[in-house]
C-alpha cells in the first residue's frame, strides 16, 4: 500500500471510525447515549439561525462583485503585475476568489481542470491552490457571527495573509513538482 | 477592515454594474445571493445537529481525552487564555483534529461551539479576544492532511491518479498555517506592549 493510499482510507475512515468509537466508548461506561444525543442535537437549530443575517451580508456582498463584473476588471487591472511575479494569469481569478468564496473558487477551480485537464500543470495547481487554505471570509463571518463578535481585531489581516502564503507556496510546489 | 471590504464590494459593484450597463442586474443578484446564503445556513442544521450530538456524547463519555492527547501540548502553547480542561479548549481540540482529517463539515459546529465556549468569558462580548483571533488564524489557514472535495473533483473531472496533488496541498495548507501563527504571535506581542507603555 502506498502513502496515497493510506491517506485515502484515513480520509474514507475517519468519520465512521469516529462515530463508532465515541458510541462503543460510551455505551461501554455507561452513557445514555441516546439521551445525550438528543440533548446535544437540540442546540443545532438555534445555532444555524443565529448565522443567516452575517451570511446573507457576506454573500451578498460577494455576488454583487462578482455579477458586476468588478472582479473581471480588477484581474485585468492586475494582470501585468503577476505575470512578473510568476503567477499564470489563467488561476489569477482563483487566488482573488480562494479567501472570498469557496464554492465560487471550486468552481473556478473545477473550470480551470476541465478546460486545460486535470494533469496538466494548470490543472495541478489549481486544485493545490484551491486546498491550500481556507476560505478566510467564511470562516470570519460564521465563527465570529455565531456569538456576534463585532470588533475583528487583526483575524482578518491573519487570515488573509494565510491565504496569499499559500496560495503562493501552491503555485511555486506546483511548478516544482508537476513541471516536467 | 470588514466593513471597508464589505462597503468597498457592494459600492464599487453598483458603479462598475452601471458603467457596464448591467445595472438590472443588481436587485437579481442581490435577491438570488441572500436567498442563497438562507439555503445555506438551514442546510446547516441536519449537520449541525447530528455533530452536536455526537459531540455531548464525546463529551460525556470522556472520549475526547483519547482523540486529543496528541494536539493538546500544541493547543496550550496555542491558547494562553484558554483553561487546558475546558469545554472551550475541548471544542477547539476537535475542530482542529476534524479539520486535519478534511471533515470539514465535521469541524464547523465544533469550531462555533468553541468560540460560544470562549466568548463566555469574554470581557468584552463585541471584540474578539487573542484566542479567538489565533483560532481563527488557524482556521482560516486551513491546515489539511486530505484535502477530499478537491480529490473528489480531480477524479470527476477525469484525473489519471486524482490524490497525486495531496503531497503538494499538505505542504502549501502547512506553509500558510505557519505563516497564520506567527503573524498572530507577532499582533500579540505588538499589542500586549501597547497596553504595557500606556500604562
Amino acid at each position: 500500500m502506498n502513502l496515497y493510499d493510506l491517506l485515502t482510507n484515513i480520509s474514507t475512515w475517519a468519520v465512521p471510525c469516529i462515530i463508532f468509537s465515541a458510541i462503543f466508548y460510551a455505551y461501554l461506561r455507561g452513557i445514555k447515549v441516546f439521551e445525550m444525543f438528543v440533548e446535544g442535537a437540540q442546540e443545532g437549530f438555534a445555532m444555524s439561525v443565529r448565522l443567516i443575517p452575517f451570511l446573507v451580508g457576506m454573500i451578498v456582498a460577494i455576488g454583487l462583485f462578482r455579477d458586476s463584473g468588478a472582479l473581471e476588471i480588477l484581474g485585468n487591472a492586475l494582470a501585468p503585475l503577476l505575470r512578473t511575479v510568476g503567477i499564470p494569469l489563467e488561476v489569477l481569478p482563483l487566488a482573488i476568489m480562494r479567501p472570498v468564496s469557496g464554492s465560487s473558487a471550486l468552481a473556478i477551480a473545477t473550470e480551470i481542470m476541465r478546460s486545460n485537464g486535470p494533469d496538466s500543470l494548470l490543472g495541478r495547481m489549481a486544485a493545490t491552490m484551491q486546498g491550500s487554505t481556507d476560505t478566510t471570509l467564511f470562516v470570519l463571518a460564521v465563527y465570529f457571527g455565531a456569538v456576534g463578535i463585532k470588533k475583528t481585531r487583526h483575524a482578518l489581516t491573519v487570515g488573509l495573509f494565510a491565504d496569499t502564503v499559500g496560495i503562493l507556496v501552491a503555485i511555486f510546489i506546483s511548478r516544482l513538482v508537476f513541471s516536467s | 477592515m470588514v466593513n471597508l471590504l464589505w462597503a468597498g464590494m457592494i459600492l464599487v459593484a453598483i458603479i462598475v454594474a452601471g458603467l457596464n450597463g448591467r445595472s438590472s442586474l443588481i436587485t437579481q443578484s442581490i435577491f438570488s445571493s441572500a436567498e442563497q446564503a438562507v439555503v445555506i445556513a438551514l442546510g446547516l442544521i441536519s449537520i449541525m445537529a447530528f455533530w452536536l450530538g455526537m459531540m455531548k456524547i464525546i463529551e460525556k463519555s470522556g472520549f475526547i481525552h483519547v482523540i486529543i492527547f496528541f494536539l493538546k501540548p500544541l493547543a496550550r502553547w496555542l491558547f494562553p487564555g484558554v483553561p487546558a480542561e475546558s469545554k472551550a479548549m475541548n471544542a477547539m481540540l476537535m475542530n482542529m483534529s476534524t479539520n486535519f482529517l478534511g471533515m470539514g463539515n465535521a469541524a464547523t459546529p465544533f469550531g462555533i461551539k468553541a468560540m460560544e465556549e470562549m466568548q463566555k468569558m469574554n470581557t468584552r462580548p463585541e471584540t474578539a479576544t487573542d484566542d479567538m483571533c489565533t483560532f481563527l488564524a488557524i482556521n482560516t489557514a486551513g491546515l489539511t492532511l486530505i484535502p477530499t472535495t478537491v480529490v473528489a473533483l480531480r477524479a470527476a473531472t477525469g484525473a489519471q491518479n486524482p490524490t497525486d496533488i495531496i503531497g503538494t496541498t499538505f505542504i502549501a495548507s502547512l506553509s500558510a498555517t505557519v505563516a497564520a501563527i506567527l503573524l498572530d504571535r507577532f499582533f500579540r506581542l505588538y499589542n500586549h506592549h501597547k497596553k504595557n507603555e500606556r500604562r
